[in-house]
């Protein structure tokens, strides 16, 4: 089955990250391939292991400061700034729609 | 003293009775490296900084008191360890020109045992393929390319043309580091593995890799790619020092939680004699499709080593090994998924100019920043973790990570002590062969032998073994219980001292007859 260019439209607004060519999308489909042999494995009864340390306890520290006050050098990297906030443009308006976006999708 | 003991018998103690200063090993290095440089090894060259930590290690010897072993050894790290002061880019446009704030934990270690750090080695872009072809400071060359061991070998092309077109690849992703270790401008190397990514291009460059076990060594600084498998791994010129590295770097970390909470005590490795109390299991499902009749015979020659010297040798089975790489597909790019999605271009790294939207910002700033490989496995990685493919992709992978964690148990619980295996399928390809392939397919091919003990938490180390018949190292693998990494070297140092795998003939390479730079030659296994 191939994926849909709904399924692909939504991929690139979670992922914030396009298709470039239909090499990019032929990769998705190669990929989901590949992983389809998972299937073949019988996991009948076995639990989703998360991580390998899964039988041992979460080191918890005290909630107590122990660091920060180093905001200069967090801005230092920062493109745009002013004072000690990071600037960004304008939030809340989503990414053009597919017709409207400039993506390899919008032609297939 | 054992011939192989380079940096506790060797190095320190010519430093110690001040035979070689610490600033003279780091002009030596510094030097290498500028004449090394057509191996694009290293991304960046702190020449001052370092310098400057030879000058004050210096003063420390002449005081007598040195903080260790490995005050003032001369060390290269990953680019994609957070080095303070210094850039970290992970061979990517996306971090390009990023300072990074703070060092990671691992070099702070090696930092506060007085150690010197060269530089920041080439990679793969974020870590990602198995050979360091795939960054955008371009691809690193195996220094076996320029090895008389090789030239001896190859076909000779018509006198026009060099060596350029036949060079080899170093393996990956952490290509820089085995390289500068293997051309000796440096002693040791910190690289990652996440797949396989320190043991396959240590393998490929005749150097020793290990891998630690999962929550070893603090991951805290180290640009993540697969938080659940990610580990910091140790590239050195033999097994000795690798447990010398080990022992600087392992323990619990408050800043990364998912460091084990038990003590360490670093070791020194016995010379082991008496083999007869060991038990080798040979996993028979690592005689992979693909893996060369050459590396064939030398397995099973050590094999036939380890039981002639006494130890029990049994065949044994991890059937779920052919879907570690397909398992490992999944939950890698959905970690990579999640990992990749603090590059916004807001608060460090590359910004696009682009200013309609936040979200338009975002995406144009990843479109320039992230290579084809990365945009890739980030996508990928959604797909898996689409609410409709959730349970069909990631958490069948999660189960089937269980199956294959649980076959390394079983096998470990029927007595047996350590894994003897190869590490690559076969010696290293020429670069022009390797690209003809893109880098999913190569990094499914070449993983195939180190990703189960990535998956499984497991410690494994590669030895450097024999050279092909094209004058190319090859490795043999070693995997160990969990948290065992002192008989897992053990071992690792045995065959070691059995196989004396060939020092590499490097013309442009002055040798120093003190050998400090590099260990005594001796006849060699194949």
């Amino acid at each position: 089955q191939k994926v849909s260019v709904e399924v692909l439209d939504h991929l690139e607004h979670l992922a914030l990250v396009d298709f470039r060519d239909s090499e990019g999308v032929e990769r998705l489909q190669k990929a989901i391939q590949f992983a389809d042999q998972l299937h073949e494995v019988n996991t009948d009864g076995v639990e989703p292991m998360d991580s390998v340390l899964e039988d041992r306890c979460l080191y918890l520290r005290e909630d107590d400061v122990t660091e920060g006050n180093c905001t200069k050098e967090l801005l230092e990297n920062a493109r745009e700034k002013v004072e000690e906030y990071f600037v960004a443009p304008p939030g809340n308006i989503p990414l053009p729609k597919l017709e409207e976006r400039e993506t390899f999708l919008r032609d297939s | 003293a054992a011939l192989n003991d380079g940096l506790r018998s060797q190095v320190s103690a010519a430093l110690k009775e001040g035979r070689v200063t610490p600033t003279e090993l780091c002009q030596r290095c510094l030097a290498l490296i500028k004449s090394t440089k057509f191996l694009n090894a290293y991304i960046t060259v702190a020449e001052e900084t370092a310098l400057k930590q030879a000058e004050e290690s210096e003063e420390r010897y002449k005081r007598g008191q040195p903080l260790g072993i490995l005050d003032g050894i001369p060390i290269a790290v990953k680019d994609n360890f957070n080095t303070a002061g210094i850039e970290t880019t992970c061979a990517s446009n996306m971090l390009k020109g990023y300072i990074s704030p703070y060092n990671a934990t691992v070099v702070q270690k090696l930092l506060d045992h007085g150690a010197v750090l060269l530089g920041k080695t080439n990679l793969d872009e974020f870590a990602m393929g198995s050979g360091s072809t795939d960054g955008v400071f371009g691809p690193v060359r195996n220094p076996w390319s320029y090895s008389k061991q090789y030239k001896e070998k190859s076909v000779p092309k018509s006198h026009s043309e060099d060596e350029e077109p036949n060079w080899v690849i170093t393996g990956g992703s952490s290509g820089g580091s085995a390289a500068a270790v293997s051309s000796f401008t440096c002693f040791a190397a910190l690289g990652s593995d996440t797949g396989g990514s320190t043991r396959n291009p240590a393998a490929h460059c005749g150097v020793v890799g290990l891998k630690p076990t999962y929550g070893l060594i603090s991951r805290h600084g180290l640009i993540p790619l697969v938080n659940s498998m990610d580990v910091p791994g140790i590239l050195t010129r033999c097994v000795d020092d690798a447990a010398v590295l080990l022992g600087s770097l392992a323990g619990h970390d408050p800043k990364d939680s998912t460091t084990i909470q038990d003590d360490f005590k670093p070791f020194e490795l016995p010379n082991l004699t008496d083999v007869s109390k060991l038990s080798i299991g040979i996993p028979k499902e690592y005689h992979a499709p693909g893996l060369s009749s050459e590396i064939l015979a030398l397995w099973s020659k050590a094999a036939d080593l380890f039981k002639n010297a006494g130890a029990k040798v049994v065949e044994v089975s991890l059937p779920h090994t052919r879907y570690s790489i397909v398992c490992y597909h999944v939950l890698c790019t959905a970690e990579v998924a999640s990992n990749m999605a603090r590059f916004d271009g807001l608060e460090y790294g590359h910004r696009s100019d682009m200013k309609d939207s936040t979200e338009s910002m975002y995406a144009a700033t990843r479109r320039e920043g992230f290579n084809d490989v990365v945009r890739g496995r980030i996508l990928s990685g959604n797909y898996f973790l689409l609410k409709q493919n959730y349970e069909k992709y990631f958490v069948k992978a999660q189960k089937v990570r269980r199956l294959i964690a649980n076959d390394f148990v079983k096998v470990f619980r029927s007595g047996v002590d350590v894994l003897l295996t190869p590490t690559t399928l076969s010696d290293a390809a020429p670069y022009t062969e390797f690209i003809q392939e893109d880098n999913r397919t190569r990094s499914a091919q070449d993983d195939i032998l180190t990703q189960a003990a990535n998956m499984a938490g497991l410690p494994a180390i590669n030895v450097p073994t024999a050279l092909s018949e094209r004058g190319l190292p090859v490795g043999l693998q070693f995997i160990g219980r969990s948290f065992q990494e002192k008989q897992l070297l053990t071992v690792a140092k045995w065959f070691e001292k059995q196989v004396q795998f060939p020092v590499i003939q490097l013309e442009e390479i002055k040798r120093h007859d003190n050998g400090v730079l590099q260990h005594q030659k001796s006849a060699s296994f194949s």
